[in-house]
């Protein structure tokens, strides 16, 4: 299997074009036949995606099952698999049946509503596989159609409003990588990413505009890199697009958004940002863990007050991701590890909310918290796997929430105690908001004349849920199968970090001498 | 044998929980309780036979598996077999144990419940799921694990408070109990995180020993540079307040009464509370160390004695009493802990468990008799209508206010076990403070206990009955399933104090060797006295020694250095030896506290029933602070619940709608409705497939082009 990375990312694709070219009506055997052969396509793929963790050794911190192949216009088509990228595989070809598999319901342009998922988890795919800046930002930026797609064609009321909204905030920030992209074609005189890896941009500090840029050019490039990653974790202050776009969008987008394009954005700084402007990056750290800090705390507090539940699990990511962020710019073993682990447990936890939101969406169609209450009464099974969620989403010990929450702490302890303070307030908070929801929806009597008739979670729900229930406890109890993979790879980053930045310090000595 | 105390409970929560359809209610709710016996069976066992001098530092380790490993950073999921964890064992199976039996009885019939509604698995799946969570936390060999159970029997304690989900009281309850837990978690993990800082470890074997070298040594924490040690000490004693109710953390432990009432007595009197006495007794060697700490711990400690006590005196809620009994003696034990007295606060943790214990399961008997009535001015006269309970309640009253006879000294002081295990700590507190603050406070506190727990005894016991007349009419005694766990718990709470006595106060070596700090040499004598081993090993390590002794310096010495043994004592630290060596007046001063509240309870409720009402209302501001429990509730909500709410509104309107939307965005949002504009027309079907069209082609590109552009 010389190119399982290319045939595990275009499998989709070949799933959607079978779709597009031989699935002809609307009717209602039309639909079965759409959903069964997106279901296939994504189980097919996620069987083949174990083949790449089957065949991947932890202990080779370099690319792994590398295929490089010539493209039009002198460009390379190149794929590869590491231990920070090939988790990220894993978690989106593991989550798609699943996505797949809540959409069974949907009754408007089926055929279309799966050829969009199946085209957009390709191109998941692709942005963590690919090893050449072109192809990378290929994917990342055709990422975006079909998800504004989604939401726009079959979500919520205020669709139209949430998509461009969506596809503005997230493309304005990625025009400025492109052009940080350039710049570092025209540096290095290349696109390839392990090359690129290797190659020292500019240090030298210099006056712009009157201001002096520490770090020279790799600070330039590294903000311009971190204004598109920025938007898509989201970070504080430009996290307004996802409440939004996760109210407007159908469930199956939500968790697609929430599990796995969110973390392009933490990928991108690990693949990115880290190894090839360390300089910047340790210029930039301070900024990035204050962001952090704040977001965890800001949008706690506003999570707090909100009457939309999908928006209150919108805020719990980004602040969720405030963690994620923050680790990464600790830049020590824990820290990197814990932003990993958080990512891929975030995964599973953020989509199994959004899919307990869908749930009571499917049956009330409102979102809002006060219509429920007390849903316990004729929805046991409901109230466990929702139990089961928020607790993992507090970071409850024992689900995979803790680990990543934990390291992440423990690793910006050893660089900042104020930023681990206001951080770990975030486990409070998080309590508080969580809970009440909890309360709000679940507990109580259940008088609300509307509730009367509610019934439990189908066996296909249930389904849908037992995966995430068992990784989500798996990863808690066992979480060496997450972080064995990854941490021979991390280490090596931080390893080269810091080697570049005694570097870069050696030669600021000795240029001030 | 460890693993299977550890795990038995979790199999019984999951059988009990998942299992009841296919086996059905009560064969499941055996399962539970069974294996729960199974698990209190061998924890006693462990107790009986658990010699420290047969392991390496009197301590030995089970590896289970693996679990978070980050570079230096290294967890396993690992039993830390001590003494101190043997104690815990024993306490946390025997009284899950009886729990489980008494839930039989109590929770059969329950109004909160509809008719063919089954809450009973549920509940004894609940019960045996805190237990594992409960035993996690105390043989974690990490901090890390142990965090796993401090959580996880806040989970459990969340879910048993909320138990009857319809009641909104409850929920708030449980919420309550789990955010202000919270807090204290807080900074519980900073705790952690700043020791794996500075020893780079976090299993307890290697902090221990990383502990002396970091002696006066700083770390940088927010503004300023802290003595490393005690800083986190504090950090690890905020989580302690939390999970011990104690002042300003414990505004949540009344509150947690909401739960059903075998819960209160397993969870918010015998066990989950006390682990935070458990967590600084477990830090000893950091404790020792930490001079600033744990002078706070003891201030804090004897204040929340004291204002636990203050609150007790005027709740008319039967349960409320005793919950506020608890907050005020785990100050008690506090107090001990951080006067360095480790014996002695696990000593008042083990007596304090059985009749703490008891007194809830024997509220709980009463509320059962009463139908689930628990305001104590609807009781009265219940001594003839409900006997049995009535003397177990006597005997838990006994217990907890300290009755015993003063000054007779039978190699050990004759009394009930709270009498023995307080005094030990009233005792310490003036050996450790010099006869100052903490030793007052608790003097106080012994009166009010006293003069509480009488209160309740005499209102709900004595006099005419009062209330509804029909509810006493049909008053009846408990079922014996209910009773026969009062009665075991009735053994410990006469004798346990008597038992324990030696290897928890007796001399410095007695308590060495007990808990494994001193080695005997004279090893193989133990041994050979098996007979004895089988009762106490610990006698055959304090045999020989009158308790009372001041001979045993030099002979066998606590060790200069942490590492041996399960609890660390600095050699500057006297206060265990001097606590015995206190004046004669001091030995009293407690006895005749109790005596004193008795008098006065005695009076009010008895002899003048209508002084209590007269005295409230003439002390009327006075009774409406206590009342309303010195108005911590209104205070936290007026600082932190609607500032918090508040804040978080301002932020999501005028922060991200207004300003962030509305400015940094302007240009954008600006663009937006031109575009909303062109995107009405997607809705016809245009832009939607010319996207799609795009897409598709964009696709087949890149699938042309992997597919066959390789071949060039």
């Amino acid at each position: 299997m010389g190119n399982v990375l290319s045939l595990t990312t275009f499998l989709p694709l070949i799933g959607a074009l079978i779709l597009a070219i031989f699935l002809r009506g609307d009717d209602e055997a039309a639909q079965r036949n759409a959903k069964w052969v997106a279901l296939v396509t994504t189980v097919v793929t996620f069987v083949v995606s174990l083949f790449i963790l089957g065949n991947f050794n932890p202990a080779d911190t370099g690319f792994q099952m590398v295929e490089e192949r010539e493209w039009l216009l002198g460009l390379q088509y190149k794929m590869g698999v590491d231990g920070i990228s090939i988790l990220f595989v894993m978690l989106t070809t593991f989550l798609m049946p699943l996505v797949i598999a809540s959409c069974w319901e949907v009754k408007t342009r089926v055929k279309e509503y799966m050829i969009a998922f199946l085209i957009l988890e390709t191109l998941m795919l692709g942005v963590f596989l690919a090893l050449d800046l072109v192809l990378f930002y290929l994917f990342f930026e055709a990422g975006l159609i079909p998800m504004f797609l989604i939401i726009g064609i079959w979500g919520g009321v205020n669709r139209i409003y949430a998509s461009f909204k969506f596809f503005l905030y997230t493309f304005l920030g990625s025009v400025l990588m492109l052009v940080a992209m350039v710049a570092m074609f025209a540096d290095a005189g290349t696109t390839d990413i392990p090359t690129l890896m290797n190659h020292s941009f500019g240090t030298e500090s210099f006056s712009l505009l009157g201001v002096q840029i520490v770090g020279g050019m790799q600070t330039l490039l590294w903000l311009a890199f971190f204004a598109s990653f920025a938007v898509k974790m989201p970070m504080w202050p430009v996290h307004t697009w996802l409440p939004d776009a996760h109210v407007q969008a159908p469930t199956a987008g939500s968790v697609v958004l929430a599990a796995i394009l969110l973390k392009m954005g933490g990928y991108g700084f690990l693949r990115f940002s880290l190894p090839m402007f360390p300089v910047g990056s340790e210029v930039m750290g301070p900024l990035v863990l204050t962001l952090s800090a704040i977001a965890i705390v800001y949008t706690s507090l506003v999570a707090l007050v909100q009457e939309d539940m999908k928006k209150l699990i919108a805020y719990s990511s980004v602040a969720h991701m405030g963690y994620v962020t923050m680790g990464i710019f600790a830049v020590n073993q824990q820290g990197i590890d814990g932003a990993i682990f958080q990512m891929i447990s975030h995964g599973f936890i953020s989509g199994a909310l959004f899919l307990c939101v869908g749930v009571i969406y499917d049956r009330m169609h409102t979102r809002e918290i006060d219509a429920y209450g007390g849903l316990v009464n004729r929805m046991p099974a409901y109230a466990l796997i929702f139990m089961f969620f928020t607790m993992a989403n507090v970071g409850l010990p024992g689900t995979s929430g803790f680990v990543g929450e934990f390291l992440t702490l423990m690793g910006v302890f050893q660089v900042n105690t104020w930023i681990a303070v206001f951080a770990t307030s975030g486990v409070i908070l998080s309590a508080a908001y969580a809970l009440w929801l909890y309360r709000r929806v679940v507990f109580g009597d259940l008088i609300k004349e509307s509730l009367k008739t509610i019934t439990d979670m189908g066996r296909r729900e249930r389904v849908i849920f037992a995966p995430l229930v068992a990784m989500t406890l798996l990863l808690g109890v066992y979480p060496a199968l997450v972080l064995d993979i990854i941490g021979p790879s991390v280490s090596a980053l931080v390893g080269n970090y810091e080697t570049a930045l005694a570097t870069f310090e050696a030669a600021t000595q000795f240029a001030s001498n | 044998m460890e693993t299977i105390i550890l795990f038995a409970p979790l199999v019984g929560a999951i059988i009990c929980g998942f299992g009841w359809k296919l086996i059905g209610e009560t064969a499941a709710q055996w399962t539970a309780t069974g294996l729960l016996f199974v698990s209190a069976f061998f924890s006693w066992i462990i107790f009986l036979t658990f010699d420290p001098a047969a392991h390496d530092n009197a301590v030995y380790t089970v590896n289970i598996l693996r679990w978070i490993e980050s570079g230096t950073l290294s967890t396993d999921w690992a039993i830390r077999m001590d003494r101190l964890t043997a104690i815990m064992l024993i306490v946390i199976t025997t009284v899950s144990a009886l729990v489980h039996l008494y839930s039989f009885g109590y929770m059969a019939h329950d109004d909160h419940f509809r008719e063919g509604e089954s809450y009973r698995p549920r509940f004894f799946a609940y019960l045996s799921f805190f237990t594992f969570a409960m035993l996690m936390l105390v043989t974690a060999d990490n901090l890390v694990q142990m965090f796993f159970g401090w959580e996880g029997v806040g989970v459990a304690s969340y879910l048993l408070i909320g138990f009857y989900y319809r009641k909104p009281s409850a929920g708030a309850a449980a919420i309550k109990a789990f955010v202000v837990n919270r807090v204290g978690d807080f900074g519980f993990a900073l705790g952690i995180f700043a020791l794996y800082y500075v020893t780079d470890s976090i299993n307890f074997s290697d902090i221990f020993a990383a502990i002396p070298d970091l002696q006066g040594q700083t770390i940088t924490f927010m503004w300023r540079e802290w003595d490393t040690l005690n800083l986190i000490a504090f950090l690890l004693f905020i989580g302690a307040m939390g999970k011990s109710a104690q002042l300003f953390l414990h505004t949540w432990l009344p509150d947690a009464m909401e739960g059903p009432t075998p819960v209160s007595a397993l969870i918010h009197a015998a066990t989950m509370v006390t682990a935070g006495v458990f967590l600084v007794c477990r830090m000893s060697p950091l404790m020792e160390y930490a001079e600033a700490t744990t002078s706070f711990i003891v201030f804090l400690g004897a204040t929340t004695a004291f204002f636990a006590a203050t609150v007790g005196l005027v709740q008319n809620d039967i349960k409320r009493v005793i919950a506020y009994s608890t907050c005020s003696q785990l100050g008690y034990m506090f107090v001990a802990a951080g006067l360095g007295v480790y014996s002695v606060a696990m000593f008042h943790l083990l007596t304090h468990a059985f009749f703490k214990a008891m007194l809830f399961l024997g509220a709980g008997s009463v509320i059962h008799a009463m139908h689930h009535e628990q305001d104590m001015r609807n009781y009265g006269g219940l001594r003839h209508k409900i006997p049995k309970t009535f003397w177990m309640m006597m005997i838990g009253t006994l217990a907890i206010t300290g009755v015993g006879i003063p000054l007779l000294y039978l190699g050990f002081p004759v009394g009930f076990a709270g009498f023995v295990s307080k005094d030990a700590i009233i005792e310490s507190a003036y050996a450790g403070t010099m006869g100052g603050y903490a030793f007052w406070m608790l003097v106080i506190a012994a009166l009010m206990t006293s003069f509480y727990s009488w209160r309740l005894m005499f209102l709900t016991f004595y006099g005419k009955p009062r209330g509804d007349k029909h509810t006493h009419e049909h008053a009846h005694e408990s079922p014996t399933v209910m009773l026969a766990p009062l009665y075991v718990l009735a053994i410990g709470a006469v004798l346990s104090g008597m038992v324990f006595y030696k290897p928890f106060f007796g001399s410095d070596e007695s308590v060495g060797k007990y808990f494994g700090a001193i080695v005997s040499e004279e090893k193989a004598e133990d041994h050979a006295n098996l007979g004895f081993t089988l009762i106490a090993p610990a006698y055959a390590a304090a045999s020989g020694d009158d308790g009372h002794g001041g001979d045993d310096h030099g002979k066998a010495a606590w060790p200069e250095v942490p590492g041996q043994g399960a609890i660390f004592k600095h050699p500057d630290n006297h206060v265990l030896h001097e606590a015995h060596l206190v004046p004669v007046w001091v030995k009293v001063a407690p006895f005749i506290a109790m005596l004193l509240g008795l008098g006065l309870a005695y009076q009010m409720y008895i002899r003048r029933p209508d002084w209590p009402a007269k005295l409230a209302e003439q002390q009327a501001p006075l009774y409406q602070f206590l009342l309303n429990k010195w108005y911590f509730d209104e205070i936290y909500d007026f600082l932190f619940v609607r500032p918090s709410m508040a804040l978080g509104r301002i932020l999501w309107k005028r922060g991200d709608t207004d300003t962030i939307d509305g400015g940094i965005n302007g240009v954008a949002m600006g663009i937006i409705p031109f575009f909303t504009k062109l995107a009405g027309r997607a809705q016809s079907g245009y832009i939607f497939s010319y996207a799609f069209a795009m897409v598709l082609g964009l696709a087949v590109l890149l699938t042309w082009v992997t597919l066959f552009g390789g071949a060039n």
